[in-house]
């Protein structure tokens, strides 16, 4: 048994019925109608509760919660450049350890935080986040991820799926927008024997809120990749926000799974899967989008999703029958 | 007027220019920036708590009945919450003034 499954054997999960009333995150920031980004930090930060310690790298959730004279942070909280969030916490991590040891302080229990967007995360401050997850230090890294930079004006990053309409990957006679598919930052954090990295998303709270809680009790690092939906930048109706993140489930864009010592669990069967047109549809970034190019991008997230249920099936036949496998190796040998 | 906009003199602003108060912007009055607003049909609400979880702006607290009321003061009038309800119990109303 791994350390993270080891940790997670008495976890007991939310329920609408009990959710804790704190809010680390005040209201009054300046998020836009309908922002899903804030809607995924609020939910997180109820499952975390108060012992945190949080570092932001920039991006919106930085800037609306902290203009001067007024910050809606009631837990610590540093803001650091886009590419060090990772190595921040890290050191914070570090220097509370430290302490704790000499007897300055005794706060043992405390969570640590770093979170930045897509762009902090996936291009910016990948290497300060490869180097955190290497040394293990026991930290939680949220990617909130919105497809592109959106504080700065809508620019493509590298998480910016293909066919999307972004500023600087506009869609005209001879683009298709965004011409590179969609960086898979779970599957390079899954590489760095990160003990527990899971997906989710705001549509499902509860589902969110027991990742993030798992991720805080798990002795060692772990990577949740949290769907954003960004109406200002998504070009989609302000109250579709949350349906937008559910969409983007059902229809297999943005599988729900989580992987614990190296084992995946698909958190959510898609059953009958909607086709990716219907998650377009309202989106303005994919109206351009031709019939041809659509059913181009509905192979490709099949066949991702084909590869990530293989994964998951693999994994559990291994879990079922461990002793007749080893048998068989040993007969080998 | 100066902790509902957030706009203040800088000879108010404290040495070091530190922020004392941990999420002062609770503060600001974000509740002008809707123009259309949620209203819980009490009768139809079933208590489910979906307009709480979903809401980004932290605009619904629990009463004492158990059901879920809207601070104005906060609600930016997204929608979300009249979206995602599940008996259609939250009505958007334009805003007159």
């Amino acid at each position: 048994m791994g350390i993270a499954s080891e940790a997670l054997k008495n976890f007991k999960g939310f329920n609408l019925k009990n959710l804790p009333e704190v809010e680390p995150v005040s209201p009054g920031h300046r998020a836009c109608q309908g922002c899903g980004e804030v809607l995924a930090l609020r939910q997180a930060m109820k499952a975390l509760g108060t012992n945190v310690v949080m570092c932001s790298a920039t991006g919106c959730m930085e800037i609306i919660t902290s203009p001067f004279p007024q910050s809606a942070w009631r837990v610590p909280w540093i803001h650091v450049a886009f590419e060090n969030a990772a190595a921040v916490v890290s050191g914070a991590e570090s220097a509370y350890k430290a302490m704790n040891r000499k007897g300055i302080i005794n706060s043992p229990d405390t969570v640590f935080v770093g979170y930045g967007g897509d762009g902090a995360t996936a291009d910016i401050g990948m290497q300060a986040l490869s180097g955190a997850l290497e040394r293990g230090h026991n930290f939680i890294y949220m990617c909130f991820d919105n497809e592109a930079y959106m504080n700065t004006g809508i620019q493509r990053s590298s998480s910016t799926p293909y066919g999307a309409a972004t500023t600087t990957s506009p869609a005209g006679k001879k683009s298709i927008g965004q011409s590179t598919w969609k960086k898979n930052m779970p599957e390079i954090a899954v590489a760095h024997g990160t003990p527990y990295v899971a997906t989710c998303s705001p549509a499902f709270p509860i589902d969110l809120m027991n990742k993030v809680k798992k991720a805080s009790l798990v002795p060692g690092p772990a990577y949740l990749h949290i769907y954003s939906p960004c109406p200002t930048g998504w070009r989609c109706g302000i109250e579709e926000s949350v349906e937008m993140a559910r969409l983007a489930v059902q229809s297999k864009v943005f599988p729900l799974f989580e992987v614990i010592d190296g084992q995946y669990f698909l958190s959510r069967k898609v059953a009958k899967p909607k086709p990716v047109s219907e998650y377009f549809k309202p989106q303005r970034r994919f109206r351009h989008l031709t019939e041809t190019e659509v059913a181009k991008i509905q192979a490709r997230t099949d066949a991702d999703y084909e590869k990530l249920v293989a994964k998951c099936v693999m994994e559990a036949k291994t879990k079922e029958k461990p002793e007749q496998e080893m048998s068989i190796r040993l007969d080998g040998a | 007027m100066a902790k509902e906009t957030g706009f203040m003199s800088w000879k108010k602003l404290n040495f070091g220019i530190a922020i004392t108060n941990p999420g002062n912007a609770a503060e600001l009055k974000t509740g002008d920036w809707r123009s259309m607003r949620p209203e819980t049909n009490k009768e139809k609400c079933t208590k489910c708590a979906q307009c709480y979880i979903y809401c980004p702006d932290m605009v619904y607290s629990k009463d004492a009945e158990g059901y879920y009321i809207q601070n104005y003061y906060y609600c930016k009038g997204c929608g979300i919450c009249a979206h995602e309800c599940p008996v259609d119990a939250i009505t958007m109303i334009q805003e007159v003034d």
